[in-house]
């Protein structure tokens, strides 16, 4: 009975452990974006509110929570209100296979740091984010406005889209790997991290990741120059939030996936696995700050251009090559 | 090369961003820092008196006349000595768009722009400026000039008494 109660604990423990780290993180990460982006314009972003205005994330979600939830009349009630939840939750839940740390020794019993350690985590991970389209789709659908609309119906094209580059360049990661569970693929990088084995793959991955959590230069779902806000246009206060908090919850999953897959994961020298595990992914989302910071928005044409007719072809490509590679060193 | 230019024009911008990410920010932090304007900004309009003390304005008209705005009114008087002033004057800064047209208009440099930028109120009546919230112990950009003193009429000393007059002349030996 005890045994199966620390189980219970610990496990309890560490899912509220990643909601709160991820929670707090995804709205401090919105602080260091706008600070970021300010430096690169030359200004100081928000530093009013706290020291270096710290407590901005605060202030936001106060400002956030105390507007007016507003449904517009013609919308469909039910898919309106359950759309931003749809967004934030998927985002939330693909953090389940991602590990962050090597087993730990607690009360005797070997703690998988990872929520799940699932067999198919990277099947896991690509579902979820294909699940992650019906937030947009939904809200854009059921706000029954024409930007509303514009901008869900760019963003399904493109989450499809930039699917199908993104799982195609992690294949050669899990047949180097030989396994789909990512503690399997972290522990296969001890050699090397695959991003020196993969650059061609890293790079269609970052792209396809960038393009899939919507962000500059991918953005053209909400493009606030032509659609005022694309698929929340007609969203307000906390559902409005919801949305926000989603996409960089959403960031964060993704770079913890890009340090996954390409960059070691928690492997390093001298420091703590699980610092290296936050540095790796912190230099992935600053990466991503900085990208929105200096390209401009495509058109929407040359999106679907590069999707389909470069960054496909390509990830086929290595995925052949590397199949091919495999093949010959096996023999050989 | 083409595609050589599309790499390039892809790559160069991070070099860019990265180094303005290093450079010191050119924001002034206003309530902390201000900056001062320079000596012809216009902001605040101010009534400003000559050297002897004396109130410039002569309740002329011309600065309600120029602003587009009409946002000056005034009621002239004139005292025993025949010197003209205004009973009362009033700007609504509300209405102001600071453009320097009266300032401009003004015959004896009376009405100025000043450089004070920092007027603003939550109450539109409080933007309502009265004259005596308007006159400033100063002659502004020119210290030296008394309207009076070239006006020809004899109210800072008899008629014809100023350095750069003479007194009437007499019509009657004034013949070609």
């Amino acid at each position: 009975m005890t045994p199966l109660l620390i189980t219970v604990a610990l496990v309890l423990a560490k899912l509220v452990l990643i909601f709160v780290v991820v929670l707090t993180l995804a709205a401090y990460l919105v602080l260091a974006e706008r600070k970021i982006l300010g430096r690169i314009q030359l200004r100081y972003g928000p530093n009013r509110v706290g020291p270096f205005g710290v407590m901005q994330p605060l202030a936001d979600l106060i400002k956030l929570l105390t507007k007016e939830d507003t449904v517009p009349d013609g919308a469909d009630r039910v898919l309106f209100l359950l759309a931003p939840g749809m967004a934030a939750l998927t985002a939330l839940l693909s953090f389940a296979v991602v590990p962050f740390s090597p087993p730990l020794k607690i009360f005797g019993q070997q703690l998988p740091m990872v929520v799940c350690d699932l067999n198919i985590g990277v099947l896991y991970f690509l579902g979820l984010s294909s699940l992650a389209v019906y937030g947009i789709a939904l809200g854009g659908w059921a706000s029954n406005s024409k930007y509303a609309l514009l901008g869900s119906i760019r963003g399904l094209s493109q989450l499809i889209s930039y699917e199908l580059s993104m799982g195609l360049s992690v294949v050669p990661v899990v047949l180097l790997a030989r396994s789909f569970s990512l503690t399997d693929i972290v522990l296969a990088q001890k050699s090397a991290p695959f991003i020196l084995l993969q650059p061609v793959a890293f790079l269609i991955f970052l792209v396809s990741v960038t393009a899939e959590s919507k962000r500059i230069p991918f953005d053209l779902p909400e493009a606030e120059g032509e659609l005022v806000a694309g698929f929340h246009t007609e969203y307000s206060g906390m559902r409005f939030g919801l949305f926000f908090v989603g996409e960089y919850i959403n960031m964060i999953i993704l770079s913890s996936l890009t340090t996954v897959l390409f960059l070691g994961g928690w492997l390093g020298p001298v420091l703590p696995p699980v610092i290296w595990f936050a540095i790796k992914v912190l230099a992935v989302c600053f990466f991503f700050i900085w990208v929105r910071g200096t390209l401009p928005r495509l058109r929407y044409d040359q999106l679907m251009h590069f999707g389909w007719k470069i960054l496909v072809p390509l990830a086929l490509l290595n995925v052949l090559v590397t199949g091919g590679v495999l093949l010959w060193l096996k023999g050989a | 090369m083409k595609l050589w230019r599309g790499i390039k024009g892809t790559i160069e911008p991070f070099a860019v961003t990265l180094r303005n990410m290093l450079r010191k920010p050119v924001t002034i932090q206003y309530p902390e820092q201000k900056r001062t304007p320079f000596p012809r900004y216009r902001a605040r309009i101010v009534l400003t008196r000559d050297p002897d003390g004396g109130e410039r304005c002569v309740a002329c008209y011309l600065c309600s006349a120029a602003c587009p705005v009409d946002c000056i009114s005034m009621q002239a008087a004139e005292d025993e000595n025949g010197r003209r002033y205004a009973v009362w004057f009033r700007i609504n800064f509300s209405r102001c768009i600071f453009c320097g047209l009266c300032a401009e208009a003004c015959p004896t440099l009376a009405i100025q722009m000043s450089p004070d930028y920092e007027i603003c109120s939550r109450d539109p009546l409080q933007l309502v400026y009265e004259k005596e919230d308007l006159l400033i112990a100063d002659g502004g950009k020119d210290n030296e000039y008394n309207f009076y003193r070239h006006a020809g009429i004899g109210v800072v000393n008899p008629r014809g008494g100023n350095d750069d007059e003479y007194g009437p002349v007499d019509i009657q030996s004034n013949m070609p």
